[in-house]
């Protein structure tokens, strides 16, 4: 995907829920409009950042398994 | 999100009545998890609850009593580290130390997987603002003073906590 991350997020080796922790606090850091790429290793990964958007109703513009086996997420602050 | 009627943020309000180390992930778990989806959250530590709240918190965990624990090894090839170790009450409940073995083998195998400890999802829980009541019955009953607990900590009874609860959208009893 060609969006430019502004912040990278690595949860590399963490269990649910520290992604979605991380994630919420790297979010809160940035500025409306910014992207945050975060990168983890936690199989339910995708489902629970797709619940997370929802909720937050920020917007999730690409979540999938990368060829390394780590899922990737790009998120985009809306509020 | 907004709840249904769309004025106000979702609500989540638990109870936490049990201290030991395996049931005092659930609460902490839900709650961060929530808080980070801008939810208010408020957790009711109550009877074996309530020394979540402790300062020094030293949870352990017992398989004694409790056959669905698995009892693995977190060290070892991956075949030894899949063999449930099947022992008897009998012989856990007359082995002393055998508790402390299996706490340190439950935080090891945590560790190891990468989950979070109690101490660390209980901070994540204070920076997302989630509130926590320590039940004051309990308190008095079984001799807990409120400068045992950490400084987030505030002290409540059942209606303090159920004035919150009645206008929760999830609440669950853990």
């Amino acid at each position: 995907m060609d969006v430019k991350a502004d912040k990278v997020l690595d949860c590399s080796g963490l269990m649910c829920p520290m992604p979605v922790v991380k994630t919420k606090k790297a979010i809160k850091e940035l500025e409306v409009g910014q992207v945050l790429e975060m990168v983890s290793t936690d199989s339910g990964s995708i489902p629970d950042m797709q619940a997370w958007a929802r909720q937050t109703q920020h917007e999730l513009l690409y979540a999938e398994k990368e060829d390394d086996g780590k899922f990737k997420f790009l998120i985009k602050k809306t509020h | 999100m907004s709840n249904a009627n769309g004025d106000r943020p979702q609500r989540l309000a638990l109870i936490a009545s049990r201290g030991t180390l395996d049931w005092a992930y659930p609460p902490f778990i839900l709650a961060s998890a929530a808080a980070s989806m801008d939810w208010e959250v408020t957790i009711f530590f109550t009877f074996y609850g309530l020394p979540l709240l402790k300062k020094d918190f030293d949870a352990a965990v017992s398989p004694l009593g409790n056959p669905a624990m698995p009892m693995k090894m977190p060290f070892g090839p991956k075949g030894f580290q899949n063999i449930n170790w099947n022992i008897p009450n009998l012989l856990m409940g007359n082995l002393p130390g055998f508790e402390n073995v299996a706490t340190t083998l439950m935080k090891k195998t945590f560790e190891k997987n990468g989950v979070a400890t109690i101490e660390e999802l209980r901070e994540a829980c204070i920076d997302l603002d989630v509130k926590m009541i320590g039940c004051q019955m309990t308190m008095d009953v079984f001799g807990f003073t409120k400068d045992e607990f950490i400084e987030e900590a505030e002290i409540g009874g059942a209606a303090t906590f159920l004035q919150f609860a009645a206008d929760s959208d999830v609440n669950l009893f853990i």
